[in-house]
């Protein structure tokens, strides 16, 4: 790391003001070390079935990433462990320098900052939209807070920008559940901008979506990106190209290959695990 | 970023957002009212007041039917609030409700003094089994107030202990179901055992008095009828004032997609603890209010057919719809009071088949029907 940072700076302490450490504030993710998110040799297995082998993979503060890979390359149990659903065997799991992942549970990461979209859309369908955007709302999430909860004026404005930014504004009052599926989608990833999550994992966004509706997606995407950190599984390669920096390949559960889309595409081992031998 | 930001907030100022939904609606509140008079002053006027051979009589036996099937509305009430709002089936209601009734019988049981058969300071069963003193945990039942605060209390510990646990070890769906059914089954044998110091399975009966006033006169039956009838409209608005809270749509979350839920940033033990300790506490009350009206506790309220009657109320009304298991609860406990005397052998099979035609026919109960046919009258 030091050895990263010397480039621009000379110092022994890597251009930090030298000999007093490092103040950690609660709440605040150190991303100093330039990483968001940092996996190192992570590995998971189901039943001896290794679904996770060594992964090792690291993500800038600000950086879409998009994350591709063949059917049972790990990619949605790589972000069950990020978010605290699956436990790995052996590995380090850091959301910025300073937070160890592994010793939180799902609902205490959601809340250091980190938001998720499933694969499958999954909203509350007996809920209108409006309710679904104020349930996951940045906010205190305790049972009291929520008994005597009312949005604020600057939450309302908030829950309102989100609202037109997903383009649900005229089925505010709808229930949910009579949404069509791009909407749903749409849906989720509004219930995502209102966690005000520090890093997004998004499996699969524009699944199901028509063509208009993943061209906005991709708008949305580029507008959180700096923002926000990003990473995006997907398997739809023009919406990738119109989005994508660094694309990671996973398969078997590791890292094969890594670079910006066209690179990965003319590297012969992601040819061979896309095409078969 | 620019292009999608300053399109939203130019129009953010001039957009509406659904304003926070009443406790109840102008006709509901006409509804709670009128309840409110009929409990308070037109059933008593007419059992006290109308002379016994009127048509408009209220009959001593009909005060005691409603007075017993509203403490059942509470229970149904409890049950909507953790299956047909939190999605979590509870088969073991019957053992908090029968909680409250037995802290409850006990009092009563020392309130007979020396009137019993063997006019002893010690409950009757007691001396016919030979005992001496009183067992340790009748330490407090001559005191109303101690009464009062363990008919909470009982349920509540109980039901915050195995909750506890049962929700960390994210046991859900028929798991839960069955553990709470074998947790009530295994309480209904304890009682039954003589050594518990709970009067076997004859439970307490024969009660004389309460506070020192007698039970069985007909103004302390009403005053016992009116306070169960204040007491459910209570759990009523207090029911409907936390699902409408953002506490209840949690719930609701929570019933709809539970991972969901937690990845918003909500750990949804607390919000289950909560409202299953709070369901447990509303079943001992309820338990508490039904024992000094029907005059008598025993085991058979932990039965398995109990609890899963208490479930078959909450589905006949309409789960998650507050008022739609007070009406279950009327309708279902109604039938079997007029179907136990004309043909009290059917009464089994009639509530087996309810319960599968409202599955098959009625999935949102009757308040769902008489929504479906409002809504197909309007169109």
């Amino acid at each position: 790391m030091a050895a990263l940072e010397s480039g621009k700076n000379n110092t022994e302490s890597g251009g930090r003001t030298a000999g007093f450490g490092r103040v950690m504030v609660p709440g605040e993710v150190d991303v100093s070390h330039g990483r968001i998110l940092y996996l190192e040799d992570v590995s998971v297995s189901f039943d001896g079935f290794k679904a996770i082998n060594k992964l090792s993979l690291d993500i800038a503060p600000g950086e879409l990433r998009c994350i591709i890979g063949p059917n049972g390359a790990g990619k949605t149990t790589m972000m069950d462990i990020i978010t605290g659903k699956t436990r790995p065997d052996e590995g380090k799991v850091f959301f910025g320098s300073t937070i160890d992942l592994l010793r939180y549970r799902e609902a205490e990461i959601a809340q250091l900052g980190i938001g998720r979209k499933f694969q499958k859309p999954t909203v509350f369908e007996h809920l209108t939209v409006f309710e679904n955007l104020e349930l996951a709302l940045k906010t205190h999430k305790g049972v009291r807070a929520s008994m005597f909860f009312k949005l604020d004026s600057a939450q309302k404005d908030r829950l309102a920008e989100v609202l037109h930014t997903i383009h649900l504004a005229d089925a505010v009052s709808r229930l949910s559940g009579n949404l069509s599926h791009g909407q749903k989608q749409w849906l989720e990833i509004g219930m995502l901008l209102m966690q005000d999550p520090k890093l997004l994992l998004l499996d699969e966004p524009v699944a199901g979506m028509t063509d208009e509706e993943t061209a906005r997606t991709a708008e949305l995407f580029l507008t959180l990106k700096g923002k926000h950190s990003l990473m995006v599984v997907e398997h739809d390669m023009s919406f990738i190209r119109t989005i994508s920096d660094i694309v990671t390949v996973l398969c078997d559960g590791s890292v094969l290959a890594q670079g910006t889309l066209d690179q990965v595409q003319a590297d012969e081992r992601v040819i061979e695990v896309y095409l078969g031998r | 970023m620019t292009m999608i930001m300053t399109n939203s907030s130019r129009t953010s100022s001039s957009f509406t957002l659904p304003p926070p939904a009443p406790l109840l609606s102008g006709a509901g509140w006409g509804a709670f009212l009128l309840a409110l008079i009929v409990v308070c002053a037109v059933a008593p006027a007419l059992n006290l007041l109308v002379p016994v051979d009127s048509v408009l009589h209220l009959s001593d036996y009909a005060v005691a039917l409603i007075g017993k099937i509203m403490c059942y509305a509470i229970v149904a009430l409890a049950m909507d609030l953790i299956w047909g709002y939190t999605g979590i089936l509870s088969l073991g209601h019957g053992l908090f409700f029968a909680l409250g009734g037995y802290v409850m019988g006990m009092y009563l049981m020392r309130q007979i003094g020396r009137d019993g058969n063997y006019k002893s300071d010690l409950p009757d069963f007691m001396v016919f089994l030979d005992w001496k003193a009183l067992p340790w945990h009748w330490a407090l039942s001559d005191s109303f107030v101690a009464t009062l605060l363990l008919i909470v209390l009982v349920p509540g510990l109980v039901a915050l202990v195995f909750g506890f646990f049962a929700f960390r070890s994210r046991i859900k769906g028929v798991y839960f179901s069955i553990i709470t059914q074998a947790m009530t089954f295994a309480a209904m044998l304890l009682f039954f055992r003589n050594e518990t110091g709970f009067g076997g399975n004859n439970g307490f009966t024969d009660f004389k008095r309460i506070l020192g006033l007698p039970i069985a006169t007909p103004s302390m039956r009403m005053t016992l009828f009116v306070l169960t009838g204040l007491t459910l409209l209570g759990f009523f608005l207090m029911a409907r004032w936390l699902i409408r809270s953002k506490f209840g749509r949690v719930l609701q979350a929570i019933r709809d997609a539970e991972s969901r839920v937690m990845f918003s940033g909500y750990n949804p033990l607390p919000y289950k603890l909560t409202i299953w300790t709070l369901s447990a506490v509303m079943c001992g009350v309820a338990g508490a209010l039904y024992v000094p009206q029907v005059g008598i506790i025993n085991p058979s309220e932990m039965s398995t057919a109990a609890s899963i009657e208490m479930a078959v109320w909450a589905a006949v009304g309409g789960r998650a719809t507050l008022i739609g298991p007070v009406i279950g609860a009327f309708i279902v406990n109604g039938a079997k009071s007029w179907l136990t005397v004309t043909a009290p052998e059917f009464w089994l099979y009639f509530l087996g088949a309810l319960f599968i035609a409202v599955t098959l026919y009625l999935p949102h109960g009757v308040v769902g029907l008489v929504k479906k046919i409002r809504e197909g009258g309007a169109k």
